[in-house]
């Protein structure tokens, strides 16, 4: 079993509204040093195999074709052997 | 005159599937069936909707799961084939996701949620989908909270050489300056269609605006421009 996590972005130059409005929350609170807030996305699931290539090969798969769109997001990924479950 | 064969497809979450049907049935009508997103074919028709909506309500990105609905399959294939394929709002959504047509939708500018009156610029007459609107604009509703139409420059200069980009939002005069532009979207593009001028997806609302009897009736030329494409 391994335990996957993507993290999808935005790529740097498009523009995060989310990102601004949520700043101007920051600011109003007083963090004056607080600056180019981006919002991305947090995934977390499990890969039945105990196959690390496989395991690989799908969770990178899931990312660009679901997860993420290429137009405007970039993905990482970890992945992590998991044994308790 | 030839009736147009109409096919609906409703996903989970569509809510402007029966709008849709009744304008395509009770006011122009036009022999129109639902197609249920886990239907494998859109079966004989002339023309298929993705309608507006939430599908899958709007979870990871309007659009992205619908793109996997067992119906995809087919529309994909009928569109690719020349089908005359619309998707209007949540359905303009689903057409980018699945590469049907360039670009993507992202949150309004604003981040509210717009529901109004707009005005489009027809900038194209010469295709299926415009050549019996009378004049240069139209008023029509919009109602989104992700209109807000992105690609890379290099894709909008070849949607501008290919007169692909059909509607801008535009003022009363026709202006189709940034301050008319309802969500930040690129160029105030509101519709585009594909090269081969089949697949029309456009944010506004035009099965909305298509009933004398509601005052506003500018939706209706579009749906009459294909009729009368489709005979020729």
């Amino acid at each position: 079993m391994y335990k996957a996590t993507v993290i999808v972005k935005r790529r740097p130059k498009i523009l995060d509204p989310q990102g601004k409005a949520v700043e101007h929350g920051a600011k109003l609170l007083g963090f004056d040093n607080v600056q180019k807030t981006r919002i991305g996305k947090y995934i977390e699931f499990e890969i039945n195999t105990d196959d690390h290539e496989l395991a690989e090969k799908e969770v990178k798969e899931y990312a660009e074709k679901l997860l993420s769109n290429p137009i405007m997001e970039d993905f990482e990924y970890k992945l992590e052997k998991n044994d308790e479950a | 005159m030839m009736k147009p064969k109409i096919g609906i497809v409703v996903f989970p979450g569509s809510n402007c599937d029966h709008d849709t049907f009744y304008t395509m049935h009770d006011v122009l009508g036009y022999d129109t069936k639902y197609i249920w997103h886990k239907e494998k074919s859109v079966g004989e028709v002339d023309v298929v909707f993705l309608p507006g909506g939430f599908s899958y309500g709007d979870y990871l990105r309007t659009g992205a799961i619908a793109r996997f609905s067992p119906i995809m399959d087919s529309v994909i294939d009928f569109a690719e084939n020349g089908g005359v394929t619309i998707g209007i709002c949540n359905g303009f959504q689903v057409l980018c996701e699945c590469g049907l047509l360039p670009g993507i939708m992202q949150k309004n500018d604003s981040l509210n949620f717009i529901s109004k009156d707009v005005y489009l610029k027809v900038e194209n007459k010469n295709t299926p989908f415009t050549s019996d609107v009378p004049d240069e604009l139209l008023k029509v509703p919009v109602a989104h909270g992700e209109g807000n139409y992105f690609a890379d420059e290099a894709t909008i200069k070849d949607l501008e050489e290919n007169n692909q980009i059909l509607f801008k939002y535009a003022s009363i005069n026709g202006s189709t300056d940034s301050d008319f532009n309802p969500n930040g979207s690129v160029k105030n593009i509101a519709g585009i269609v594909n090269k081969k001028q089949n697949i029309l997806g456009m944010m506004p609302h035009p099965e909305r605006y298509s009933n004398s009897i509601l005052g506003k009736n500018d939706g209706r030329y579009i749906f009459k421009s294909i009729a009368k494409n489709l005979i020729n």
